[in-house]
């Protein structure tokens, strides 16, 4: 994905969430981790990539009040976000990348999120356009291995 | 439950495996009563996908009565006869709103995980493993339908179980050609294969008002049923000049249409995208008329090679593409098969208890004893 370009960047007007709540789990990276997924050949001082989805709904539905929507507002602190409307009457293109600074994830977090912060960041940036458009989150089925007596 | 699941290379059987269970707001649970095979399953079957699991349950099409209702459902109740597209589709992004539902961006659970693959992630589908955005498949007693009012239809009472089930994924997608190439009325269409998505774009070719139909293929029991069904006028390649027949039966011009419908080998044996050897696309594009248009259906995963490009350029031809069919035919469909205008029963040449899935696919995958579908019955 190419950088996204000048995007009018709405106040970062997210709640002041608990900084236990986020402890782990919003405070993510280190500054070189923040460089990745750019290449061997490209300069490892250069920022993060920004990760974008288009949401069709226009930025007031997205952002109501304003605000990040859920679950972006877990990442408070630990992303930047830029968000503006798309072009064609296509809803809001909804950017965000890991800010310079954070710190790596420990624990379970680094387990679940592996080494590629942008993993994580596009798949909340998916779960925001899933909770605008569908209303929901799709869960996965369940494995069907849980019992398996084979009858024929 | 029971349920048809993939073991390993080239081995189904029928397992016990959990009941599924209503996991989001908009889920139905549908208690299956018919199930069909479909060349999509085969790579699954043939084990070379790295992405299936043991223990996947296949099935992208089936019919059944809907026995529980999330509490985000508007359109189902319990005790509704439903058909179920194949494609997983919110009907709320963009790509639904235009009506292109096998492109829907949220109907993966997990979708920035397959992102990088293609760049974007297609809609999810029914009996595909689950790291590609699929969902358990219609093989079983139950299955759990994500957002049942977009993808589940509710079946006319005048249509049965047999004819219905082909809405799911066949003959939207045979319609879907149709649509792709801009049939009109007085076009000569040419369909390469004659299994039930070919024979089913014959059919809806003639119901655009095309003059002439032809089908190529060298199954004679699937050309004589596309010509019984479908009024199409059946080539047999390995009898025939293809090209030049075409010629002649289109006044020298080529056809107006012509639409792959020959589905794709399965994935390399080390899990990546085959190099698919395109004799069909390649003749297809080689017989269209000048500006005619070129449909290519199916799962064709593959980089091409020795591909006619300069053809499509020189002859201003137009390809087009599809994997799966949009759900908003379907219950126009439904209609057109309740009104006697679309029969497909035909083409569920084996019908087998849900026990007997593993022989049924074997008869599919090798086309023998002439089974163009297995269709199963729990």
């Amino acid at each position: 994905m190419g950088r996204v370009g000048p995007m009018g960047r709405l106040a970062r007007a997210g709640p002041a969430l608990g900084s236990a709540a986020l402890t782990g789990v919003v405070r993510l990276w280190r500054v070189p981790r923040w460089r990745g997924r750019t290449g061997a050949d490209r300069d490892p001082a250069a920022p993060a990539r920004w990760e974008v989805v288009t949401v069709d709904r226009p930025p007031e539905q997205v952002l109501p009040d304003g605000r990040w929507p859920e679950p972006l507002r877990r990442l408070d602190g630990a992303v930047e976000v830029r968000v503006r409307a798309a072009p064609g009457d296509r809803g809001t293109e909804l950017a965000a990348r890991p800010m310079a600074g954070a710190t790596p994830p420990t624990g379970l977090a680094a387990h679940l999120v592996g080494d590629d912060p942008h993993l994580l960041v596009r798949r909340t940036l998916r779960q925001v356009k899933q909770r605008v458009e569908a209303g929901e989150v799709l869960r996965a089925d369940r494995s069907a291995l849980d019992r398996p007596e084979v009858r024929g | 439950m029971r349920a048809l699941c993939w073991v390993a290379a080239d081995e189904l059987a029928v397992r016990e495996v959990p009941d599924p269970e209503l996991r989001n707001e908009r889920d139905v649970i549908v208690r299956v009563r018919r199930s069909a095979t479909c060349g999509g399953d085969l790579p699954l079957l043939a084990g070379r996908d790295p992405l299936l699991r043991a223990g996947d349950v296949l099935g992208a099409e089936f019919l059944g009565e809907v026995v529980e209702v999330g509490p985000g459902v508007r359109r189902h109740r319990t005790g509704d006869r439903v058909v179920v597209g194949a494609s997983v589709a919110c009907g709320g992004c963009w790509y639904c709103r235009q009506g292109l539902h096998s492109c829907c961006d949220n109907a993966h659970a997990d979708p920035a995980s397959v992102d990088p693959d293609w760049g974007r992630s297609d809609a999810g589908c029914f009996g595909r493993p689950r790291a590609a955005g699929g969902f358990a498949g219609g093989h079983a007693e139950y299955v759990r339908v994500p957002y049942a009012d977009v993808g589940a239809f509710r079946v006319p009472d005048a249509v049965d179980d047999d004819r219905a089930l082909f809405a799911a994924d066949a003959a939207p997608t045979g319609w879907l050609a149709a649509e792709l190439g801009a049939v009109r009325p007085g076009d000569v269409v040419a369909i390469w294969g004659a299994g039930a998505v070919g024979q089913l774009t014959a059919r809806a070719a003639v119901l655009h008002g095309a003059a002439r139909v032809l089908v190529v293929d060298r199954h004679e029991d699937r050309l004589r049923m596309a010509e019984r069904h479908s009024g199409a006028e059946p080539l047999d390649y390995r009898r025939t000049d293809v090209a030049a027949e075409l010629r002649d039966r289109s006044g020298g011009r080529g056809p107006d249409v012509c639409v792959v419908a020959v589905g794709a080998p399965p994935p390399d044996r080390f899990g990546g995208r085959s190099v698919d050897r395109p004799d069909a696309s390649r003749e297809a594009v080689h017989a269209c008329r000048k500006g005619g248009v070129v449909v290519v259906l199916g799962a064709t995963d593959g980089f091409v090679d020795a591909f006619p490009l300069g053809a499509v350029t020189d002859r201003r031809l137009t390809l087009r593409g599809a994997r799966r069919p949009d759900l908003r035919d379907v219950p126009m469909l439904l209609d057109r098969m309740a009104r006697d205008e679309l029969r497909t029963e035909h083409l569920a040449t084996h019908r087998l208890p849900l026990e007997h899935g593993p022989q049924g696919y074997e008869l599919f995958r090798d086309r023998a004893d002439g089974c163009v579908r297995a269709v199963f019955t729990p």
